[in-house]
């Protein structure tokens, strides 16, 4: 039953296979859809959804060197159009996932690892452990908004350095993306930090740094009081990033922020995104949101006679 | 295409207490003011300014009110006790599937498990309702419901016994009852399914996880694929039956995977 409904599945894919059909840093995505990290992505099973779902990789929820619980809640609020969240990286720490997973490369699309650490050290660490799963890549979160101690890592140069820079080292091979901050002055220096420091991708962005005051109570609804904006609120500054970051690198980008429909992931492409990451799209239109974003992609495609997403990626640089 | 329902606000919206009604030892219902357009079994994420938001089944709705009821186990649930009329609290939701209320069924309730089956046992005609609990202090809603069969572990009230003896009974003396809806402690639950599959009838379970969101984000509230505030937290027999962490597993607030009973005594 099982097998007969993957065949299906498979043979439901094969004409998206073609037209949508993507290479990230060396590794083979049926579409270019890949789930964020931070939703969903705390367990194998909840990826293996999100792979039913139709998303052709899944990033994993950040993990470091510790078991953390997070900030107290609300941990999110849906707002005006994106949503709010400070969960505070909460997770299971990275000794723990390993005896949870086993192993990433046994699911039926690429896993990719998020890492994270208080210290350029704890990276480091955390880097090994998650090789050791064999995961298709591995993304370094030096961006998420609302860790008092992460501010020093997502806007200075040097840190980003040597954090990607180690993590690449003990990373054994396997291909490394750094995610970048948009609450920084020049994120397509930042990015060329990066690449020269040897990331293989740049995930252009993490959620931007806001707040939401509920007016009965007079208090800040986030637990945490400040948060991370995310969802279509997000997406003019997301693609304005990758825009700039295409501009200053060659390594590919993994385009994230507020990508909804199928337009959305397009427009990203056209900013000269080589992936799309989607998140908060799950929560407005379900775990299913992978399909329906790939349908309307290659709709799109087939009205405006685009056989390949290579014939539009990056054209809105004009070259 | 790209239909974009984005413009989507969810945020808590403020409630006043209007009343506190001690239900059992240490279980209260607080009562909120105001209409809750709610279906049978779901639940809302309780905001308390200043402490914490989490996930509470809707235990009543009437016309201008509506309640959800708790054991006071940890700090928020302390908090809850200081509540009073006139307090104000922020809800979402409501969230969550429903129990089908068209079959002719039994209820099985335990302990403070009640509150999720509540709404459903107000929206059946006349269903055969089972309650069980450690003692007699920790029955809830006997005045509510007054023709509950009643079970104690330790025979202080009711009979001695579980909930599962006086559901076979039931079962056996009744060969019109369709289904069994549930909601208790995990390991109940499951051994309601068995009594439910030994009698070929349909069960309903609301289940219980953490929930950091109530709306498929977090990953919190997993149990196996299921997302447990989605695709649930009602599952029929069909998919109880094929959970494998089903009675098993479940995860604590950082994520990590623990036995039922090591997230039992977290959760307290
Ligand atoms: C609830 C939530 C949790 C998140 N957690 C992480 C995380 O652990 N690591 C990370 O790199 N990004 C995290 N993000 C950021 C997302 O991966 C993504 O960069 C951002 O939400 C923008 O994309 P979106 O608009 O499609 O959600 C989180 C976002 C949300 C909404
Ligand atoms: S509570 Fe967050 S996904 Fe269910």
């Amino acid at each position: 039953m099982q097998i007969l409904r993957e065949i299906h599945v498979q043979r439901g894919y094969c004409a998206v296979v073609k037209m949508l059909s993507t290479t990230l840093c060396g590794v083979k995505l049926r579409n270019p859809t890949i789930l964020a990290s931070g939703i969903l992505g705390i367990s194998k099973d909840s990826a293996q959804r999100i792979i039913k779902g139709g998303a052709g990789a899944i990033t994993l929820k950040s993990l470091c060197h510790e078991e953390r619980k997070g900030h107290p809640g609300p941990n999110m609020v849906v707002i005006d159009s994106g949503m709010l969240n400070a969960v505070g990286l909460p997770g299971q720490g990275m000794d723990n996932a390993i005896a949870d997973f086993e192993r990433l490369d046994d699911l039926a699309a690429p896993i990719i690892g998020s890492i994270f650490g208080y210290t350029i050290e704890d990276f480091g660490i955390v880097a090994k452990k998650m090789a050791s799963l064999s995961p298709a890549m591995i993304e370094i979160d030096i961006s998420c908004p609302h860790m008092s101690y992460s501010k020093p890592f997502y806007a200075d140069a040097e840190s980003i350095q040597k954090i990607t820079r180690l993590v690449k080292k003990n990373a054994g091979g396997i291909p490394v993306s750094a995610k970048l901050s948009p609450n920084v002055h020049n994120i397509a220096e930042l990015a060329l930090v990066a690449e020269k420091a040897g990331a293989d991708a740049i995930t252009a962005i993490n959620t931007a740094s806001g707040m939401k005051i509920d007016l009965e109570t007079r208090t800040p609804l986030l637990g945490n009081k400040t948060g991370g904006l995310s969802g279509p609120a997000l997406k003019p500054i997301a693609v304005r990033c990758v825009y700039e970051v295409y501009e200053a690198v060659k390594i590919p980008i993994v385009g994230t922020g507020g990508v909804t429909t199928g337009e959305d992931a397009i427009e990203m492409i056209m900013a000269g995104a080589t992936a799309v990451g989607v998140g908060t799209a799950c929560y407005y239109h379900g775990p299913d949101v992978f399909s329906r974003i790939c349908d309307e992609m290659k709709a799109w495609m087939k009205k405006n006679k685009v056989k390949s997403l290579d014939e539009i990626r990056g054209s809105a640089h004009g070259k | 295409m790209g239909s974009n329902c984005s413009l989507k606000t969810e945020l808590p919206v403020i409630y006043e207490v209007s009343r506190v009604v001690q239900e059992a030892k240490d279980v209260h219902s607080i009562f909120l003011k105001g209409k809750l357009d709610c279906k049978p079994g779901q639940f809302i994420m309780v905001w308390l300014p200043g402490v914490e938001e989490k996930p509470m089944a809707v235990s009543e709705v009437r016309k201008d009110e509506f309640a959800f009821c708790y054991h006071s186990v940890g700090p928020f649930t302390q908090a809850c006790d200081a509540l009073q009329k006139g307090d104000k609290v922020g809800i979402r939701g409501p969230y969550g599937n429903s129990f089908s209320l068209d079959k002719k069924t039994v209820v099985v309730a335990g302990g403070i498990g009640i509150s999720s089956v509540s709404t459903a046992i107000d929206g059946l005609s006349s269903p055969v309702v089972i309650h069980g609990a450690r003692d007699k202090d920790h029955l809830v809603y006997t005045k509510r419901y007054k023709s509950m069969i009643l079970t104690t572990d330790d025979g202080s009230a009711g009979r001695k016994g579980y909930v599962t003896g006086a559901l076979a009974e039931v079962l056996e003396k009744n060969k019109d009852i369709e289904q069994v809806i549930t909601c208790g402690p995990e390991m109940m639950i499951v051994n309601v399914l068995h009594v439910c599959q030994k009698y070929g009838v349909e069960c309903e379970a609301s289940l219980e996880r953490y929930m950091k969101c109530g709306y498929g984000i977090c990953g919190n509230c997993l149990v196996d694929d299921k997302i447990l505030c989605i695709d649930g937290p009602i599952f029929n027999s069909r998919i109880l039956k094929k959970m494998k962490e089903l009675g098993k597993f479940a995860r604590l607030k950082t994520g990590r995977k623990v036995s039922l009973k090591e997230y039992y005594s977290w959760r307290g």
